[in-house]
């Protein structure tokens, strides 16, 4: 699966919306994971997990600084997050819950940016990004 | 405790109250059908569905979304007994339609995208997670009598 031309320049236009806000959208989005999807809580056991806390929005601002970076090598993003792939060798599925869970995020926040072609967009782009977190599992 | 706290169910009626079913339903099942192309074949008689615009703007599409969110809403109506309310939906589905239950999950993660699109931030967290678990049983329970 790769992103078309079209995805790309949709993907990019909005994250120069996103990058405005992205620490609250990534934090929102871990937000959004642990309290839909417990069982997610289970890799951060020394984390203070309560909305608004200090470990949530450090590690918010961590997932949305990776997504841009993910953006600025939309072409190789394998290349771009491949240390991370070796740090999430063990969670399971967080990344296609945490995938739709930014997605929601994104749709809460962009309510005239998130047409169906967005939503397409935005869904590759995260499965791509999911990819590649999970290559290097075994 | 049934299904869902009563503070669960004051979070997903408070909301769904305030849905347009139809037109959510329509958009729904557009989404399903623009961002997961593949489910288009179960829609092969409904005509132009070569684009999102014409996904998005095909009545038949908007109708059948419209059955289908209605047939949901029913179902929220028995919320602690959502396998016997999709009973006969789920035989019908296995047996006629044919349909690989990983779909209706699939819908179940739209409705939730679009719910967050039209209500922003009044479709928080908890209430999030209080509709995943309503997408969830009704998924399975449109699976429950699959053989």
């Amino acid at each position: 699966m790769s992103l078309t031309k079209a995805e790309k320049t949709i993907i990019l236009s909005m994250w120069a919306k996103v990058s405005t806000q992205a620490d609250a959208i990534g934090t929102q989005a871990l937000e959004r994971l642990f309290a839909s999807y417990p069982q997610t809580k289970t890799y951060f056991p020394h984390f203070d997990l309560r909305p608004g806390s200090a470990h949530l929005r450090t590690h918010g601002a961590k997932v949305a600084a990776a997504l841009g970076d993910a953006v600025k090598s939309i072409d190789n993003i394998a290349g771009a997050l491949s240390k991370l792939s070796e740090m999430h060798a063990y969670v399971l599925r967080v990344d296609s819950l945490l995938s739709h869970c930014l997605l929601v995020t994104v749709a809460s926040h962009f309510p005239a940016d998130f047409t169906a072609d967005a939503h397409t967009a935005w869904d590759k782009f995260l499965s791509i990004v999911s990819c590649v977190l999970t290559e290097k599992y075994r | 405790m049934g299904f869902l706290s009563a503070e669960e169910k004051g979070l997903v009626n408070g909301l769904w109250s305030k849905v347009n079913v139809d037109e959510v339903g329509g958009e729904a099942l557009g989404r399903l059908l623009v961002v997961y192309p593949w489910t288009q074949r179960f829609f092969q008689s409904f005509g132009d569905l070569s684009s999102a615009d014409a996904i998005m703007g095909n009545s038949k599409v908007k109708a059948h979304g419209k059955k289908v969110l209605n047939s949901f809403s029913d179902g929220l109506k028995n919320i602690d007994d959502l396998k016997g309310a999709f009973a006969k939906l789920s035989e019908l589905h296995c047996d006629k339609l044919h349909v690989d239950p990983e779909n209706f999950r699939l819908l179940g993660n739209v409705l939730v995208c679009v719910l967050a699109h039209h209500f922003g931030h009044e479709f928080n967290p908890q209430v999030q997670a209080a509709f995943q678990k309503v997408v969830a049983g009704v998924a399975s329970a449109l699976a429950h009598k699959y053989h």
